[in-house]
């Protein structure tokens, strides 16, 4: 498994495309969080970093997917897959590998934004006034939510032949997992499913997260969510006639 | 007897791409597959590779069975697909080095070594896959499929597109692999099978229509030529 796990990840490290997108990524978030007024800190006159928590799940929205969109899609349309099924690995064991490969790339996108953490403290009245109990617990709540969407995007990868549409199925599943629920439950606002359906989302629990309280039953959601689409992916792989 | 197949079948919906069939394969043997295309014997090979799951059968590789120790089964094969897909962006080493890893060979780079002298890649060892020639891609093939000393080759038209000096060459390398392995190859080049072939086994629509000898073949048909008998059974 660990030499599916290497390949995956050098392959990664040696295309253009995981430089690009990562670095595409950190634009955005450098832009979002300093430049464009509506949501830059500076204009937004408070040393924190709240905003830049609420924007990257929109951000890992896109990025993510773009990394896990090649990991099945590629290999179905270049019929490699042959290659790995037929050595002495199990199908959990190629989808763990490549899995983790993705999950390390996204902890590789979001190392550089530490340095943000650093300029707030700086900014701040009197310096080093920040909040750090908060924001190790964003941080755990967006390597979460990474996880959440790798899974996501490697399920969405195993189902179909081409990336583009491997991209698109998980950007909209993202999105919904993580806001849809959020959106749905309104409607049954003031009924006792709208507090369930809420619970479904993933928005609540890296709400939860991200306060910096780390309760288990979020922990219990985020590895649950990530085992339902192991199950998914496995059963999508598991019947293949490709 | 190295490979013992069951009545293995394989169905599509409606389709029987492979209708139960059962035969057997012995070590230091090389047994040709033929058929036409859409036959069965990719289909055939996949399962016994793992690739596919049968729909109904069985079979033992080396007393193991498909179904119940995939795992153990798939250390024992050695399996060059049919148009060798590999990973065009991996240099040709690191590609050797990728396969041995996932059988946990030791002493891995020593063995990398010798497969690639062994197929005769040395020219093109540094290379990556996407930059080699069609003859040295089917070399590469053959390397990852015996770098872990597989006791059953399984080689689906191992020697498609090569001009005829590769081809001198790969047959004369599947054949000294066959010495000591079990080979299964499947091709549609009747010179070839006379040529390496010990046994042949005629696929027509999923069933086995001819398993024997090649000269017993002929006596049976009071033909000379392969090719007739070939075109007997399945036209």
């Amino acid at each position: 498994m660990y030499a599916v796990f290497k390949r995956e990840l050098f392959s990664f490290l040696n295309s253009l495309m995981a430089y690009i997108t990562i670095g595409v990524f950190l634009l955005a978030c450098a832009m979002l969080l300093w430049v464009f007024p509506d949501t830059s800190i500076l204009d937004y006159g408070y040393a924190e970093l709240n905003g830049f928590f609420s924007l990257v799940p929109f951000l890992f929205m896109f990025l993510i997917p773009a990394i896990t969109m090649r990991s099945f899609a590629e290999e179905r349309r270049e019929g490699t897959y042959v290659l790995l099924a037929t050595r002495p690995l199990s199908d959990t064991q190629i989808i763990l590998a490549k899995y983790l490969a993705c999950v390390v790339l996204m902890v590789f996108a979001l190392i550089p934004t530490l340095v943000y953490y650093y300029s707030i403290s700086e900014l701040g009245l009197p310096k080093g006034n920040i909040d750090t109990g908060a924001v190790i617990g964003s941080y755990l709540g967006l390597f979460l939510l990474g996880n959440a969407f790798s899974a996501i995007g490697i399920f969405s990868s195993s189902i179909t032949k081409n990336q583009v549409i491997a991209f698109a199925v998980a950007v909209f599943l993202c999105f919904f997992t993580f806001s849809g629920f959020d959106s749905i439950s309104k409607i049954f606002e003031l009924q006792a499913l709208g507090s369930v359906l809420v619970n479904f989302g993933i928005n609540e629990h890296y709400q939860s997260i991200s306060r910096g309280v780390l309760d288990t039953r979020d922990l219990v959601y985020f590895i649950t969510f990530v085992l339902v689409f192991f199950g998914f992916t496995k059963l999508a792989i598991g019947g293949r006639k490709w | 007897m190295s490979i013992k197949v069951k009545s293995l079948s394989k169905h599509y919906g409606q389709q029987k791409a492979v209708d139960a069939i059962s035969f057997e394969a012995r070590p230091g043997k090389i047994l040709g597959f033929l058929g036409p295309n859409g036959a069965g014997k990719s289909t055939t090979m996949k399962m016994l590779t793992g690739y596919l799951a049968p729909t109904s059968g069985d079979a033992e590789i080396c007393g193991k069975s498909i179904l119940t120790e995939n795992l153990a089964v798939k250390e024992l094969i050695g399996y060059l697909p049919e148009n060798t897909p590999l990973y065009n962006d991996m240099y040709v080493r690191e590609f050797l080095s990728f396969v041995g890893e996932t059988y946990h060979i030791a002493n891995l780079s020593h063995r990398v070594e010798d497969v690639i002298k062994q197929v005769g890649l040395t020219p093109e060892q540094h290379k990556k896959i996407g930059m080699l020639s069609k003859g040295y891609k089917q070399r590469v093939g053959l390397a990852q499929a015996i770098i872990h000393h597989p006791s059953v080759l399984i080689l689906d038209e191992p020697t498609s597109g090569l001009d005829p000096n590769q081809l001198t060459d790969i047959r004369a390398l599947i054949k000294d692999l066959g010495a000591a392995k079990t080979v299964i190859i499947s091709t549609h080049i009747m010179q070839e099978v006379e040529a390496i072939c010990d046994e042949v086994i005629i696929i027509n629509n999923g069933k086995i229509v001819a398993n024997d000898t090649i000269s017993s073949l002929k006596n049976q048909y009071k033909s000379n030529s392969l090719e007739e008998i070939f075109r007997k059974l399945t036209g």
